[in-house]
């Protein structure tokens, strides 16, 4: 019971030290070419599950590579896997690969 | 009479070199014991590693040429003109030289990262700077101040450049690809440790520049971060904690560093004032010599008769450094003989 009105918020902060960053060394691994990812964008911007809903894939594999995996419980799940991205990227990141591979990590 | 050049740095030795060759004498003029300026802070050069040595004892060799008349651990102290426009330098020691055309090619000196305390350059035992870097490469040497190899190593850009907080509005130019090198240096010596550059827009302009960017990411495992340093501390063990925002990803970040190097950017060369006052030249916006046209006269002063090359007029890497010296050497024998 929040008798005060008043609770303590989570820190936003991504606390780098602490965060297991193990799926991040599993994607290094599986699918080198993510390291490539200069965050550009083109990713999300062509992306359908990104136009219609909070989906963004650029931000959770960041997110994913400094440890931070929460959203990816709640997100990852709406990419269709059909490709769109790969063929956009500037970099060459086999991003279905990377999506695969994460979504391998979270549903073990 | 000859041409007088202020600096034996690369820009310097190289315009000498090509004046003497195509048959002007040279008076160069330099204030250390030995030329080379900032190359002799450098251990390898971007894009494609070679030894700054190397170069150096190039440039040195050039400048052996019988028209070059090299002046060591000299500065000039006083300035005139004869009535036909011939130039006067007086020398710290006395000499007095003439000449019909002058060169400035009196280089840059690196930020001095003191001023930027909140990075805790002085106060912090494990914060260096980009060129204490490059001196432990020369030495092959990386340790922690506790005699440790560093596991987790950050790379702050723009140190001393696009801040307006200590008036340097510029981009220095070659810090960034000076990061990403420095990066694969590291990662050779260091292979199990985690390196990151932080930075806040990827300057990679040059030649090679870009593919090593990528092959800095793929191949030598380095991580580059979106975010520039608000302010640093330590902690108990002497490492260093660090406060970015990871703005790809708009979320604050913080994390410990065992060590921590300060990309230092460029400004104008101790004493720059003083030679822009003593020669009635123009101070540019960024503190630099103002060149009479950005376009059609990068190598030309308000003054007629004075020159300049290379990172007097603004931040240069080395490849353009070089390459703006041939161009004033150009443009001075089309002066001399017009
Ligand atoms: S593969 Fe997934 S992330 Fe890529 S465009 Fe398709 S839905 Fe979006
Ligand atoms: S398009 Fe490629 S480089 Fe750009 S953010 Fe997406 S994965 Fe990264
Ligand atoms: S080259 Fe890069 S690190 Fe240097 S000042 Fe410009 S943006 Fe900053």
């Amino acid at each position: 019971m929040n008798f005060w009105g008043f609770s303590i918020s989570e820190a936003r902060v991504i606390d780098y030290d602490k965060n297991d960053k193990t799926l991040a060394q599993i994607m290094a691994t599986e699918v080198p070419s993510s390291k490539l990812c200069i965050g550009c964008g083109g990713c999300t911007a062509t992306c359908s599950a990104g136009n219609l809903t909070e989906f963004n894939i650029r931000k959770l594999q960041m997110l994913a590579k400094r440890g931070e995996n929460k959203e990816l419980q709640t997100q990852l799940h709406k990419c269709m896997l059909c490709g769109k991205c790969l063929l956009v990227c500037p970099r060459g990141v086999d991003t279905r690969r990377m999506i695969w591979s994460m979504l391998r990590f979270i549903n073990s | 009479m000859s041409v007088i050049i202020i600096g034996a740095g690369p820009a310097g030795c190289e315009a000498a070199y090509r004046l003497a060759r195509s048959g002007e004498s040279v008076e160069l003029i330099e204030k250390e014991a030995e030329i080379g300026g900032n190359l002799n802070n450098w251990y390898q050069l971007f894009p494609d590693r070679k030894q700054a040595a190397d170069l150096k004892a190039k440039l040195r060799k050039n400048i052996e040429h019988p028209q070059i008349h090299l002046h060591l651990k000299s500065k000039p102290v006083a300035f005139s003109r004869q009535g036909d426009g011939t130039i006067q330098l007086t020398l710290d020691d006395g000499a007095l030289i003439t000449g019909k055309a002058l060169l400035v090619a009196s280089g840059f000196r690196t930020f001095d990262a003191h001023r930027k305390e909140e990075y805790g350059y002085g106060i912090y035992e494990n914060v260096i700077t980009s060129v204490e870097l490059e001196n432990a490469f020369i030495n092959h040497q990386i340790n922690t101040s506790t005699g440790h190899a560093p596991k987790r190593i950050g790379l702050i850009h723009c140190v001393g450049s696009r801040d307006e907080k200590i008036c340097r509005l510029y981009c220095s130019k070659l810090c960034c690809v000076t990061a990403v090198k420095q990066a694969i240096e590291l990662r050779e010596m260091l292979p199990e440790a985690e390196i990151l550059c932080f930075y806040m827009d990827m300057r990679m302009f040059g030649p090679g520049y870009e593919e090593m960017y990528r092959e800095a990411q793929e191949k030598y495992n380095i991580k580059f971060v979106r975010g520039r340093l608000s302010e640093a501390s330590e902690d108990r063990e002497k490492r260093l904690i660090i406060k970015v925002e990871d703005t790809l990803v708009g979320k604050p970040l913080k994390m410990t560093l065992d060590l921590m190097v300060l990309m230092v950017g460029m400004e104008p060369a101790e004493g720059n004032d003083q030679l822009i006052s003593m020669l009635n030249l123009q101070t540019a916006p960024n503190g630099f010599i103002q060149v009479s046209d950005p376009h059609s006269g990068t190598n030309c002063t308000h003054q007629k008769g004075i020159f300049v090359t290379g990172c007097s007029s603004s931040p240069m890497n080395l490849t353009d450094t070089l390459t703006d010296a041939r161009s004033a050497a150009v443009t001075i024998s089309e002066y001399l003989n017009s």
